[in-house]
């Protein structure tokens, strides 16, 4: 079975709006909770568990006349490293690009160290990615390193 | 290395740990140099650490500077309630250069982004200690007459012991060869043996101390301490294997010295202490020189 064909769309075509395509099903939930699409008064439409010929199975989120910037997106890449962002207007794509892991992570991820000086006061936090496949935060201030597996979004 | 802070034993490079140690030198010939004058250094300790604090208050007096602080953090505002940030903007108004040590870690990289003049990390928890690091291998090096090319043994807990990180970090900068050993629950994490792979450096495992030392140059033994086993039973088969007496220096290298970090418990029979080879004494008054040194630099003095 291929990709799903354009006609039979499994989620509904939005004629404005971001389309999140590419996220680990079991992730889907977890990208729509950093983006905040839990709160949002947009349309939100999704999809899990779907063929995807890439992947094998993926999860893909619409959000009507919602646009996202670089720094939001950014935080995805966490749990969707290879995620595509589409943007549409009037039905078209007029942008497509992938999430990237940044080489930085600041002021969005929660050291795992509870030692940490980010742990016992206001200090934005950052990470150096050190791992970009199996993620691996080293952090700026602790130097300790937060596995992927013990990421916590600020 | 004028105005810059030391928090991390990888902030200054190979040369500028080697310009330390040369002018520790000349603090070792001749240690009262009053070049401090006028300056004002802020010892700031959050947690009680006599001996790093005494190492560097009397480096300061014997340059002649003055020295301002608190040896605890319960005679600082801290036991008030205010955050390091806002101790850390106050101190910089009083002094020319602040020392703290810290049971939090980072607490020294953020103090040195918030603070107008320098900072130099005295101990942030179990991050680094650089200070530390900078009187070993001095230390080593007056030992040895070099640092490159040696076969260092690494002994005891090399899983939590922060002064085995740090040396072992500062060591790749030296071609050494390395040789740990310790229990299996106390292996060297793989975050400290990457800088080892960086440099394509060669190093080895043991688990029986005695396999080792007649390979090493320097033996660098530190404490294994009970609260680091999950299993008591495992505390008690391992805590005598690690223990180094006069007997097993037999056979050893004439150019062997034996460092220890200090406080020693039991991890050194008193038997090694009159040993030509024993060193962990002279290695703690180094800690004077290389400060007096460090902190002659960062003033740009």
């Amino acid at each position: 079975m291929t990709d799903q064909p354009r006609k039979e769309l499994v989620v509904s075509a939005i004629e404005n709006g971001t389309v999140i395509d590419h996220i680990p099903s079991a992730n889907v939930f977890q990208v729509m909770k950093i983006l905040g699409l839990d709160k949002t008064e947009n349309q939100v439409l999704f999809g899990t568990n779907l063929i995807s010929r890439k992947y094998g199975s993926k999860g893909i989120i619409k959000v009507r006349n919602q646009f996202f910037e670089d720094r939001e997106i950014n935080k995805i890449s966490l749990v969707a490293p290879n995620a595509t962002l589409i943007v549409i207007k009037d039905f078209n794509i007029v942008e497509k690009r992938q999430v990237q892991v940044p080489d930085k992570i600041e002021s969005m991820v929660k050291c795992f160290n509870p030692k940490c000086i980010t742990n016992h006061e206001a200090i934005p936090t950052r990470f150096k990615v050190v791992d970009k496949e199996d993620l691996r935060l080293l952090c700026h201030y602790c130097e300790k390193i937060t596995k992927k597996e013990n990421v916590q979004f600020i | 290395m004028k105005n810059r802070s030391l928090v991390s034993i990888t902030d200054f490079s190979r040369e500028e740990y080697l310009q330390i140690l040369d002018r520790a030198v000349e603090f070792e010939k001749n240690p009262n140099q009053r070049i401090l004058q006028g300056k004002v250094v802020a010892t700031l300790f959050f947690e009680p650490s006599t001996r790093t604090r005494l190492s560097f208050e009397s480096a300061v007096n014997r340059l002649g500077g003055r020295v301002i602080g608190f040896s605890d953090a319960s005679s600082s505002s801290t036991s008030k309630g205010e955050s390091l940030k806002d101790t850390i903007l106050t101190v910089s108004n009083y002094s020319d250069l602040i020392v703290m040590r810290h049971p939090i870690e980072g607490s020294a990289r953020w103090a040195s982004e918030v603070a107008s003049v320098p900072v130099i990390n005295a101990g942030d928890g179990a991050n680094q200690h650089p200070t530390q690091c900078l009187l070993d291998l001095y230390t080593i090096r007056q030992t040895q007459g070099t640092l490159e090319n040696l076969n260092i043994v690494f002994v005891g807990d090399l899983k939590y012991g922060r002064t085995v990180h740090s040396l072992v970090q500062a060591l790749t900068n030296f071609n050494a060869t390395f040789h740990f050993v310790s229990p299996t629950e106390l292996k060297l994490p793989s975050s400290v043996k990457i800088y080892i792979k960086e440099k394509k450096l060669e190093y080895y495992q043991y688990t029986d101390i005695n396999e080792a030392i007649q390979k090493a140059d320097i033996l660098y033994m530190t404490r294994i301490q009970r609260e680091r086993f999950s299993d008591v039973m495992e505390y008690e088969r391992v805590k005598n294997s690690y223990i180094l007496n006069a007997d097993m220096l037999n056979g050893t290298k004439n150019n062997l010295r034996i460092l220890h970090p200090l406080p020693r418990v039991n991890e050194i029979s008193t038997d090694v202490d009159s040993s030509p080879k024993a060193y962990y004494f002279q290695q703690a008054l180094n800690g004077v020189f290389v400060r007096q040194a460090l902190m002659a630099s960062i003033l740009g003095l």
